[in-house]
């Protein structure tokens, strides 16, 4: 019983430990990022790794969802009479819930776990050490310009997304099923504003750049230097950055759309 | 070379980003509508506008031809005043006449527009002289209330002060409540 009192004090110390270690390890990410700004083609590189590889898996991803999505919301709203608004619905799930939330999970999948096993590699491999040998802080050299670019890459991963989801659906509802195109963008023309609901979404997908990028690098620059280590690192940063942005959705959503 | 391949490989990639959020912001919300087609601007007065809204759809024949692009209050003669562009293809007559109507039990307002028969089109900026306003569910539910009331009224009491005005009343709902049955 003692025992088991004592080793729940303990895993929850470690808890606040681990918590006050990823906040310092966030402080210290959010200085050294200007200064990737001098290195820009280092950033330049990593948004090539991180975004524009990321393209295929966000726009087929896209495609797909804006695809099913006119198709189900079709046979929702038929009955109602309302198959005109099925572009208003889709554009407004995608650009305000899917395009952001949607994003992030992939991009969690297919960027964050590779940063995370790109530095744990590196600090397996000592190369990290090897660089604060060389007076160079691996924290502004490795970390910065890979943190800026993910926060530069996701808002244009999530609008992308939302766009082509929103071609998707015009493909079916349009093209597919016969809906009056010229209704299919007036109504969401009415109803779809700018700031609120375009401007909105770009704000989580930065939010979601930040939670995502952060805590993939914070996995891998913490990570057990051996391949176990990584390998359980890359799992957490899925796990982590996926629970993170589902919460955190949930709060920016109350936030944001709650009183209009 | 490899360095400058990645770099515009970036470009792209922001390129790409920039121009789906124009089309985000233009094609598919309410920023600006950009429409290549050339327009003409007609203008109609209705006593009730109902639910109508700002870039609702113009149709003549339930095709749609244009869109509304203002609503004001005519501080003149208190009605709605709706200004509508229509595509430059569509002519329609000077006599032709708009009526505010519902897209299905609870789809958007839009304009109907039902042509005349004049030799003269309409021109930029004209009037359309017939309107026909929304029809406002309040109001019919509390007509037919008052119907119902005053029929209750008449045939159970000596006609009340309103019954005078309704003695053809008795008439009409036997009428309408015959083939019911």
């Amino acid at each position: 019983m003692i025992a088991f009192v004592n080793s729940l004090g303990q895993a929850t110390l470690r808890a606040f430990a681990a918590l006050g270690h990823a906040a310092y390890f966030s402080v210290d990410l959010a200085r050294y990022t200007p200064s990737s700004l001098r290195r820009f083609g280092l950033v330049i590189d990593q948004i090539h790794a991180i975004g524009y590889r990321s393209l295929t898996i966000i726009l087929a991803s896209g495609f797909a969802v804006g695809c099913v999505l006119a198709l189900q919301m079709y046979y929702a709203l038929v009955p109602f009479g309302a198959a005109e608004s099925l572009g208003l619905v889709v554009n407004l799930s995608l650009v305000r819930e899917l395009g952001p939330v949607v994003t992030a999970l992939l991009f969690a999948g297919r960027a964050g776990t590779a940063l995370t096993a790109e530095i744990g590699l590196m600090k397996a491999g000592e190369q990290l050490s090897a660089m604060e040998l060389m007076a160079v802080d691996p924290r502004s050299r490795v970390l910065a310009p890979r943190f800026l670019a993910g926060i530069v890459s996701m808002p244009i991963l999530a609008i992308l997304y939302s766009a082509i989801g929103i071609l998707g659906a015009w493909l079916i509802a349009v093209e597919l099923i016969g809906v009056d195109p010229a209704n299919f963008w007036s109504i969401m023309q009415s109803k779809v504003d700018i700031t609120r609901d375009v401007g909105n979404g770009i704000v989580k997908s930065f939010v979601f750049g930040v939670i995502c990028t952060g805590v993939a690098l914070y996995q891998g620059y913490e990570t057990q230097a051996t391949p176990e280590g990584v390998a359980y690192a890359t799992t957490r940063t899925v796990v982590f950055s996926s629970l993170a942005v589902l919460a955190m959705d949930f709060i920016l959503t109350a936030m944001m759309f709650s009183t209009s | 070379m490899a360095k400058k391949s990645t770099e515009t490989l970036v470009g792209v990639f922001v390129l790409l980003g920039i121009i789906a959020l124009a089309f985000l912001a233009l094609k598919a919300a309410n920023l600006a509508s950009f429409s290549a087609a050339k327009t003409y601007t007609v203008r109609a007065r209705f006593d009730n506008i109902g639910g109508l809204k700002k870039n609702a759809p113009v149709r003549s024949a339930g095709v749609s031809v244009g869109q509304v692009t203002s609503i004001t209050l005519d501080k003149n003669t208190y009605q709605g005043l709706v200004i509508m562009k229509i595509n430059d293809t569509v002519k329609f007559p000077v006599d032709s006449s708009a009526k505010i109507l519902t897209a299905g039990l609870l789809g958007d307002q839009y304009i109907g527009i039902e042509p005349g028969a004049d030799d003269k089109n309409l021109a930029d900026g004209d009037l359309i002289k017939q309107t026909q306003s929304a029809v406002v569910l309040e109001n019919l539910i509390g007509q037919l209330i008052f119907n119902k009331a005053a029929d209750a009224g008449s045939s159970n009491t000596p006609a009340p002060a309103p019954g005078a005005s309704l003695a053809p009343a008795p008439a009409a709902p036997a009428a309408a409540s015959g083939p019911k049955k």
